[in-house]
């Protein structure tokens, strides 16, 4: 059987790409790579060699055009030497080959400004939704609680109950729709997978904290109708250990941390499907 | 072309950053503003097509689903929606930067139009950024005009122009406008002659308007070296005549700065002190400081664990038989005097290259960062050039939070110090620790040389008058005719984009010598480099610059931000270039290194700069400063005993010291690279305070790092002495609370003192010298007693601010942090409190050392009895307490600081959740009972106290580890949630609900 590989892309201002590898590693994929985003353009890595793809959090171009707006222009615009071909084909041809993109934070931003969410109708380059400044107009690192959509096609919650706790680090989350159809679009497809809820993961929360940035409908994270293509904007590499969790001194908690399973999804759907 | 786009908020979309705007213009300004919309404004100078330009705006520039854009025409003025009826406001304020400011939007607007055109952008071409601001209200011009230099830009480095909205609507909008630096491609590079031949008065003035910084006497020496006739015939051969150049004249004014050379810790000094004993001592750095390393490293015999100390860029000691760590503190105080957001943010991102550039190069691991404030709600006058302390506040904490955030680093671990005397020059100490393999390339990854033939390679930004005078200014007071050149923007993504590259050609050891450019630029760091192996030839006119019209020694001193410099070998210089432009990093060879003995600069084929490396590094000598100890003897504080404290425990615990900094340490990244074990914020309720931070540098292992510092300038208004013990105590108390080794840990010196020379404008300069030398004394005495070598530091001499008038000092302050090691990041204890019915013990003795605490001040006193360390007694105790968090037996610890025991035992139960019952009459107490009061026992401050809870079931095993120092049970956790402090009388003195307590100390800075 074939290896199950996943890269994660960085450069220009990525940030998080050592613990979006380390939680790759653990979560059981064969073989991790690091790519510098000049080695894709060059040519010397290419995206079809993987499974999955990890866009990680960072501040892509110091985030000086909106949050990920420079990176989303050089990827739909940039050649990849040699070949001929745009960078973004070989996306394109990533997605279509039924393989994995999870974006992170600035990757989520990033997925969302290139069109790649909520991609309706098979559409991953058409923009219908932005991520903006939190409504308290500050950058904010704190924890929140994420209620999961059951009922989503996303591959990478299976089994992970009814909810999960990790890291926002932005001052752009702000999740916002162009048009209420669009917003209604994501709702009844259940493509809205993370919500930011309450302690106990009752109901949506709409107030700052719990909500850290007035998102509409609670939306912290958002697949694509095939489920295998997400983004979120909390952070689920930062808990991969229980070392991690900001109580870990006073409470008794499992091993693991609550953002492994979106991996160990990932890992186990490239291994069943992908090699 | 010259076009304007604009890009605005649909209107229905929340504008936040207009709204946070509105609420600023009405808390400072106090003017009736109901609305301030803004629009982001990009102005195109470049050879582009209407149609490219259009792709820009509608792809890059702007947002579909948020914004609107237009081109050519005010967005202002275009209606977005039916129910508009624009325009909908006043005034129309437009804020950009002045010509030559790093512009980091408009560098990445730039780009995209690049990437969108496939062609770059030639000579002169460039997009330039600014933002236009809707404001709405009824107000007058001069009101806007007040808002605009008041709140919206720094007119340092910023331009505005205001237009009411008639104007606007007239005028169609501001016109289009490119701040180009505009001394012209043409413009021929000068090298001016200086004659020294001269009168002292005559050689003084030229030192003065030159910003050179230099003494007469340095002057004299310089005046002298070129008179030698050896001097004079060897200069003639390479055409140059007997009189310095300005290139020379300003390098040897860099190389000689006190921020360059620490004029005054090498000094010989007079020392006096309070019994008229006098001595000599030649120089303070080399007597305590390197001296206190020397002597622990002995001590430590086998166990010594540092690996580089005081030569490089920062700090290197051992992690693991595989890694190393580096650590360097840094302050940036005089620039962020002048911009707050742009000094701090260099600050960082300046730090940041000090261990990058350390060694064969460190990957970075965590920032931390001190600020020491005015009071942020200071409602007197201030003197002229002197910025509110809210704005001072206010642009720091951005500037780090943008330097650090974009950086990728996380900032694990701060503080920030108020007293009203840092009004004159606000302290911004930032700090960065990294990580190097022990071995890299077969040598020590801490060791790095250079060979003659070995080519000078710069990497990163390009050069600008940025940053000029940096070194030199810095090293004078802050006066009304500071260097607006001095003040800079950094640019944390070239910066990373470069970080990026070298570590990969670091790995491929395609370089052998690594430093930063930084105070000084190339002048210091290819000085320092040249130093290495003996000697330099840099042609100068190779250096890429930012614009044309730079003169040579400006391009040799330019402090512009970004940059490396290299040593690469010949062979290796094809893969390092062409790897540096895959990553889109510049990269430029600038000439290659000697062994001539002489620091030889050429711009084009003329020799500009001729001066032997061991006149600049060593043509120095010592300035001979004098310094007189007196006690001072504050008013005796007369405090009344009171039935019940609870309201001065509120009090205490709302003051700015020690009220909670949540509102700022939640806009730091503190959990970036995934090694968070202790946040800065730990609890039930992740809001209570750490003592220090714990991080996991390599996610595959459990080894710890662990960070912390101490900090107290109230204490110097007492004595410096035990103002600095204090300091190193509090850091080492706070490491040690988390969990910290005691056999693997090392200390970071940054002293921030006001001018202590004695001259016209200084004339109590012999006791602040003094105060430094007794600081430095006792920093050799409590290093020995905690093994504690010293492995890296920074001092800034001149934080003064004058104006003819107005003299502000700050108080001498010490910042000590600390770095070390946890052997199993598990093992790490936080400060909450955790289950009902645990112990609570106090370790440590309490004494009547009132002096110098928040509690006198907030009675108005500072007092005399300040604290003082016993720390040999500390020391064992620090280290059975370490043997306790081995074993596990420890649930929580918090250190015992500003604010004393009623304030540890507040913060540790509001953050656990649980309540305290506590009785002060058990505290160990110290000396003279009859000083012995409640007052005293609740908040007196004296040093290597924790507070401690523990399980029940592990009391005997705790104590029996604990036998032989200074602890006592205080009291127990409660599931009540309520702070009960029972005092010497039996009577209860605090009471308070737990909310009460915490609303206290979250509400005064929780809105900032």
């Amino acid at each position: 059987m074939g290896k199950t590989r996943a890269i994660v892309i960085t450069g220009n201002g990525t940030n998080c790409e050592m613990e979006a590898a380390h939680a790759c590693r653990l979560s059981g994929f064969d073989d991790t790579v690091i790519a510098h985003i000049s080695d894709i353009l060059s040519g010397d890595t290419t995206l079809d060699d993987f499974h999955f793809l990890n866009l990680t959090g960072g501040f892509l171009d110091g985030d000086d055009l909106g949050s990920a707006k420079a990176q989303a222009n050089r990827l739909k615009n940039a050649d990849v030497s040699e070949t001929g071909e745009k960078l973004v084909e070989q996306f394109l041809r990533f997605i279509k080959g039924g393989k994995l993109i999870m974006g992170v934070c600035n990757g989520f931003q990033l997925m969302v400004k290139m069109g790649m969410l909520p991609a309706f109708e098979g559409n991953y380059l058409q923009q219908r939704v932005t991520l903006t400044h939190n409504d308290c107009g500050r950058f904010q690192d704190r924890w929140v609680y994420l209620m999961i959509d059951p009922d989503s096609p996303c591959i990478y919650t299976k089994g992970s109950g009814k909810g999960i706790y990790l890291p926002v680090r932005h001052g752009e989350g702000k999740f916002i729709c162009d048009t209420s159809e669009t917003l209604l679009g994501i709702e009844s497809e259940h493509l809205s997978v993370f919500k930011y809820t309450d302690g106990e993961y009752s109901s949506p929360a709409t107030d700052f904290p719990e909500n850290p940035n007035g998102s509409e409908n609670s939306i912290a994270g958002l697949c694509d109708p095939t489920g295998r293509v997400l983004g979120l904007m909390p952070h689920p590499e930062a808990f991969v250990h229980y070392t991690q969790h900001p109580r870990w001194t006073r409470e008794r908690l499992p091993a693991e941390g609550d953002g492994l399973i979106l991996y160990r999804n990932a890992a186990i759907y490239a291994r069943e499907n992908l090699v | 072309m010259l076009e304007r786009v604009e890009t605005a908020l649909k209107n229905d979309i929340r504008d936040a950053r207009g709204e946070r705007l509105r609420r600023e213009i009405e808390h400072f300004l106090h003017l009736p503003v109901s609305r301030v919309r803004t629009i982001d404004v990009y102005t195109v100078d470049a050879d582009i097509s209407h149609d490219e330009l259009e792709k820009g705006a509608s792809g890059p520039f702007s947002d579909p689903v948020i914004q609107r854009w237009s081109i050519g025409e005010p967005a202002a003025l275009i209606c977005a929606g039916s129910d508009c009826s624009c325009p909908d406001f006043d005034f129309a304020v437009e804020v950009g930067f002045r010509p030559g400011v790093t512009d980091n939007v408009g560098r990445t607007a730039r780009e995209a139009l690049e990437y969108l055109t496939g062609r770059r952008f030639c000579g002169g071409e460039g997009v330039y950024y600014s933002v236009q601001y809707l404001i709405k209200g009824d107000i007058a011009f001069a009101d806007v005009e007040r808002i605009a230099t008041g709140l919206l830009c720094n007119t340092l480095i910023q331009r505005y122009s205001i237009l009411t909205s008639s104007a606007f609507a007239e005028r169609r909008g501001f016109p289009p406008f490119a701040p180009k630096v505009v001394s012209g491609a043409h413009h021929a590079a000068k090298v001016r002659e200086i004659d020294l031949d001269v009168p002292d008065d005559e050689l003084l003035r030229i030192s003065r308007e030159g910003v050179l910084a230099l003494s007469l006497e340095e002057m004299k020496i310089i005046q002298a070296y070129f008179r030698d006739p050896g001097v004079i015939s060897e200069r003639g051969r390479y055409g140059l005549g007997p009189k310095p150049t300005d290139v020379e004249l300003e390098c040897l004014a860099q190389t000689w700065s006190e921020h360059c050379k620490h004029k005054i810790f090498s000094a010989t000094v007079q020392y006096e002190d309070e019994n008229g004993k006098r001595e000599e001592i030649r120089s303070l750095f080399r007597s305590f400081i390197q001296r206190a390393t020397r002597d622990v490293r002995e001590k430590l015999g086998e166990r010594d664990f540092c690996l580089s100390v005081f030569k490089d860029n920062a700090g290197v000691i051992k992690f693991n038989d595989r890694y190393s760590l580096v650590f360097k503190v840094e302050t940036h105080n005089s620039p962020s005097a002048l911009d707050p957001y742009g000094g701090a943010l260099t600050g960082i991102v300046g730090v940041n290259r000090d261990p990058f550039g350390t060694g064969q190069g460190a990957k970075l691991i965590f920032n931390t960062d001190v600020f020491c404030f005015a009071d942020p709600f200071y409602s007197g006058s201030l003197p002229s050039r002197l910025l509110h302390p809210r704005r001072i506040y206010e642009g720091v904490v951005e500037g780090v939070e943008h330097g650090g955030n974009k950086s990728g680093i996380p900032t694990i671990n701060g503080s920030i110090v108020f007293d009203e005397r840092f009004c004159g020059k606000p302290l911004v100490f930032c700090g960065t620790a990294g990580i190097m393999p022990a071995e890299l390339n077969g040598r020590p990854g801490h060791e790095k040389s250079i060979m003659p033939g070995d080519l000078i390679v710069m990497t990163g930004g390009r050069i600008g008058k940025d940053g000029i005078h940096g070194a030199t200014f810095s090293s004078e007071e802050l006066n009304e005719n500071s260097p607006v050149t001095a003040v800079q923007i950094g640019d944390p993504i070239t910066q990373k984009r470069m970080f990026d590259f070298l570590i990969r050609a670091r790995d491929r050891g395609l370089y052998r010598f690594i430093t930063d450019n930084g105070a000084g630029g190339l002048s210091s760091s290819i000085g320092e480099m040249a130093g290495e192996c003996g000697g330099c030839r840099i042609d100068i006119s190779k250096a890429p610059l930012k614009y044309p019209g730079l003169d040579p020694w400006e391009i040799l001193i330019s402090e512009a931000q970004e940059r490396m410099s290299l040593a690469v070998p010949p062979e290796n210089i094809d893969e390092f270039l062409s790897m540096a432009e895959r990553f889109g990093v510049e990269a430029t060879v600038l000439g290659h290194f000697t062994d001539s003995g002489m620091f030889h600069v050429m711009y084009g084929e003329r020799t500009v700069a001729l001066l032997p490396i061991s006149f600049m590094h060593e043509g120095l000598p010592p300035m001979r400063i004098p310094a007189k100890w007196e006690i001072t003897r504050h008013d005796e504080p007369v405090i009344e005993s009171l039935e019940d404290y609870t309201k001065e425990l509120a009090a205490l615990l709302g003051s700015l010291n020690i009220c909670s900094k949540e509102s700022v340490v939640r806009r730091y990244d503190h959990e970036v690279q995934g090694g968070s074990v202790v946040k800065p914020f730990t609890g039930a309720a992740n809001d209570g305070p750490s003592d220090a931070a714990v991080v996991r540098p390599l996610l595959d292992s459990f080894e710890g790092v662990v960070t912390a510092h101490g900090i107290s300038p109230r204490y110097s208004d007492i004595d410096t002495w035990h103002m600095t013990t204090n300091a190193v105590d509090e850091a080492m108390r706070n490491y040690v609370a988390v969990g910290g080794s005691l056999d693997l840990v090392a200390g970071l010196d940054n002293f921030c003192w006001c001018d202590p020379v004695v001259s016209a404008k200084t004339p109590d300069g012999a006791f602040k010298m003094a105060q430094l030398v007794r600081s430095n004394k006792a920093l050799y005495e409590i290093c020995l007693a905690y093994n504690l070598p010293l492995i890296s530091g920074k001092d800034s001499m001149k934080n003064d601010f004058y104006d003819g008038e107005t003299k502000i000092s700050i108080p001498p302050t010490l910042l000590f942090s600390v770095i070390g090691k946890i052997d199993d990041a598990r093992k790490a204890v936080t400060m909450d409190v955790k289950l009902p019915g645990d112990i609570v013990y106090i370790l440590g003795e309490t004494a009547d050392e009132l002096g110098g605490s928040e509690y006198l001040a907030l009675h108005g006193y500072v007092g005399n009895s300040v604290p003082k360390v016993d720390a040999e007694s500390a020391y064992r105790r620090y280290r059975a307490y370490g043997r306790c968090v081995s074993a596990a037996l420890v649930a929580s610890c918090h250190d015992l600081s500003d604010g004393g025991f009623a304030v540890a035992a507040a913060e540790s139960a509001f953050a656990g959740g649980y309540g305290m019952k506590l009785d002060i009459s058990a505290l160990p107490w110290k000396g003279d009972y009859d000083g012995r009061s409640d007052a005293a026992l609740l908040f007196s401050e004296s040093a290597s106290r924790h507070l401690v809870t523990i399980h029940p079931e592990n009391r005997s095993e705790f104590e029996a580890a604990m036998k032989g120092s200074a602890f006592a049970v205080a009291g127990v956790v409660t599931e009540e949630t309520e702070l009960v402090i029972t005092g010497l009388s039996g009577r209860v003195i605090v009471r308070s609900s737990l909310t009460e307590l915490k609303r206290a100390w979250q509400r005064t800075l929780g809105d900032l």
